[in-house]
């Protein structure tokens, strides 16, 4: 893939020992995490978080899958918007990306500005709030999960960088053999767009995954809870206990009715981990998917 | 279909041989492009359609910054305030701090996540095989985790009672703190986690620009004799010098939106620390769901979008000035 020559060993080794020392660094915390959701709630409250359990116990784990039914309706409500919406935005983006990759569509300088404006300027929260539950009625739906994520002028900067390497000959000799735009566009250039579709699909995928901000905004209804809403409330539970001024009624409220330590940290695993395993199996695409435009030849 | 014709063939005046009225021409020749180009714009007509009625359309709300907003009298029916709204702004005592906070922030996010990212790309370039992967696969692994999440880890390590950094500090006999109540510590957290969510994927970004570089540049750099480093300064640095503008002008026009996700579960939202990690975003989203502070709210909302705007042209300008082809638009 890198095409540099002249490598020397010697000075690639302390690069090499660099990148580990870095990524070492980058991965400790989900390391205390991981560890703090295996060790035993009598060993947290003695010896606090550490990075290795001073005592092993997968009682956490146990209790979140005891009672799963609001963990599972997260999870159903997640998989739901991920999969529809990581669907039809890619469809989108490619469907707009594509034309705006074409130098003869005669369009191509006002759409560009009319989508990449979006990026810079914006109607701000409230008018969007208003147009989703006055105008769209939207509070309290998936679609208020799944809508707003759809079309991201970042994600078409990307895919057009992608399909303005993709050769134009192909198109030309498509339209000879007599071909028309649609044709082309989801017989020829999707298939040949697979790294691409790949890469934003996994982007995609984790923003509807991760989607916490329009839950936090238009969802109230229990049943269309997704998993990170779920983790904001326990968060914002547990923190308005920890930091309210009548600490020992905390401390027993929090042991009573709230899932201790180790309980919430294994939800914020259970909860990521589906996403954070099917990564690596898309890594592959990534470089080569990833071209955001305007890299001169 | 065809080959395409070059546009200037339609705008020339028709074979009739009568002259026409310039906007009548002008109307034929665009009505003819349109039919020429009707099935690309038939594709891309679902996407404009949904940027109309998600992006365009609220925009219309930004009048709400000079209203009294009514919902039962709507955006259009509510009345008329002038600057009212944006007094709140200007007049509270927090309003210095929450710029401050958003701008040197953002500006410190842009230049730490810029440097840190090109100085990783650059040194991930000179390396090959396996343990590349490897590498990435660690460094994007933050990336793909909700600031949900990161609310989490950041109370793993800052916890007052079990905290991990505070478990550390024992170690070497210093004092637990209790960081959620602190102000001075956040300045350095803050960007330090920052970069930890991002760095993966901007230096994903700008390693993918340098493999798109042709190899044979440093093949001829080799031959002459060039040392890494000198094709690193005179051959990749020079060429992905667009990607780093482009990406730089884009990160300017957020500088006055700041990371809502990153301040707001971070630090907890709780009030002590706020002088620090307070921000436009999570004071307004106070404002908005303790006080129900529409039209504050609003206003900011304006203001954010129209500084932004103004600091990417003027970005662009700048960079047009200097070097045309590595400009934005």
């Amino acid at each position: 893939m890198n095409m540099n020559t002249a490598k020397s060993a010697p000075s690639n080794f302390g690069i090499n020992v660099f990148f580990i020392i870095v990524c070492l660094m980058i991965a400790l915390p989900f390391l205390l995490v991981i560890s703090i959701s295996l060790t035993s709630e009598d060993a947290l409250s003695q010896f606090g978080y550490n990075l290795l359990p001073k005592a092993w116990s997968f009682e956490a784990y146990r209790i979140v899958f005891e009672k799963p039914t609001t963990l599972l309706r997260g999870y159903g409500v997640t998989i739901l918007i991920t999969v529809i919406g990581t669907l039809l935005s890619l469809l989108l983006t490619a469907m707009m990306a594509y034309p705006l990759s074409r130098r003869d569509f005669r369009y191509n300088r006002q759409l560009t500005f009319f989508v990449f404006f979006t990026m810079l300027f914006n109607g701000g929260l409230i008018p969007f709030y208003i147009l989703m539950t006055q105008y769209l009625h939207l509070k309290n739906t998936l679609a208020a999960l799944i809508i707003p994520g759809l079309l991201s002028p970042f994600n078409i900067m990307i895919m057009k960088g992608f399909l303005d390497k993709i050769s134009k000959e192909i198109i030309e000799s498509a339209k000879v053999d007599g071909a028309r735009e649609f044709r082309i566009f989801f017989q020829i250039i999707l298939p040949l767009s697979t790294p691409a579709l790949a890469t934003l699909g996994l982007l995609i995928s984790f923003g509807y995954w991760n989607e916490w901000f329009n839950a936090l905004l238009f969802i109230d209804n229990d049943k269309f809870i997704p998993l990170q809403l779920l983790l904001v409330r326990i968060l914002s539970q547990a923190d308005f206990l920890a930091n309210s001024p009548m600490a020992e009624v905390s401390d027993k409220l929090k042991y009573a009715s709230f899932p201790t330590l180790s309980v919430r940290m294994a939800m914020a695993i259970v909860a990521s981990g589906p996403m954070l395993l099917i990564f690596p199996f898309f890594q592959k695409y990534f470089v080569k998917g990833i071209t955001v435009g305007s890299l001169k030849e | 279909m065809g080959k395409p014709e070059p546009a200037e063939l339609h705008t020339l005046p028709g074979n009739t041989g009568r002259r026409q009225p310039a906007v009548l021409r002008w109307v034929i020749s665009e009505f003819r492009h349109l039919r020429k180009n009707r099935e690309l714009l038939l594709l891309a007509l679902p996407g404009i359609l949904f940027k109309l009625v998600i992006a365009y359309f609220p925009m219309v709300g930004l009048i709400l910054a000079f209203k009294f907003f009514r919902y039962d009298e709507g955006i259009f029916g509510s009345r008329w305030v002038g600057l009212q709204n944006f007094e709140f702004l200007f007049k509270a005592q927090d309003a210095f701090r929450i710029i401050r906070n958003t701008l040197l922030y953002n500006f410190s996010y842009i230049i730490l996540g810029t440097v840190s990212a090109l100085l990783l790309a650059l040194l991930l370039n000179e390396l090959s095989g396996r343990l590349v992967k490897v590498y990435q696969t660690t460094m994007f692994l933050p990336f793909f985790i909700s600031m949900v999440i990161v609310g989490y880890i950041g109370n793993a390590f800052f916890d007052f009672q079990n905290g991990y950094l505070n478990t550390l500090l024992g170690y070497v006999g210093i004092d637990p703190h209790n960081w959620y109540l602190e102000t001075t510590p956040w300045i350095f957290i803050l960007p330090l986690v920052s970069l930890w969510k991002g760095i993966g994927f901007s230096t994903l970004i700008y390693y993918a620009g340098m493999t798109g570089i042709n190899p044979d540049y440093y093949e001829a750099a080799t031959l002459d004799g060039a040392t890494r480093v000198q094709m690193m300064r005179r051959i990749t640095l020079p060429l992905i010098r667009p990607l780093i503008i482009i990406l730089f002008i884009l990160g300017l026009g957020n500088i006055i939106r700041g990371d809502f996700g990153l301040h707001y579960f971070l630090p907890n939202n709780v009030g002590p620390n706020f002088p620090t990690t307070d921000i436009i975003d999570t004071y307004v989203y106070r404002a908005l769901t303790k006080l129900g502070d529409i039209n504050s709210a609003a206003a900011v909302g304006f203001l954010q979008s129209v500084v932004g705007l103004i600091t990417v042209v003027t970005a662009n300008y700048v960079v047009r000035k200097i070097d045309d082809d590595s400009a934005l638009f």
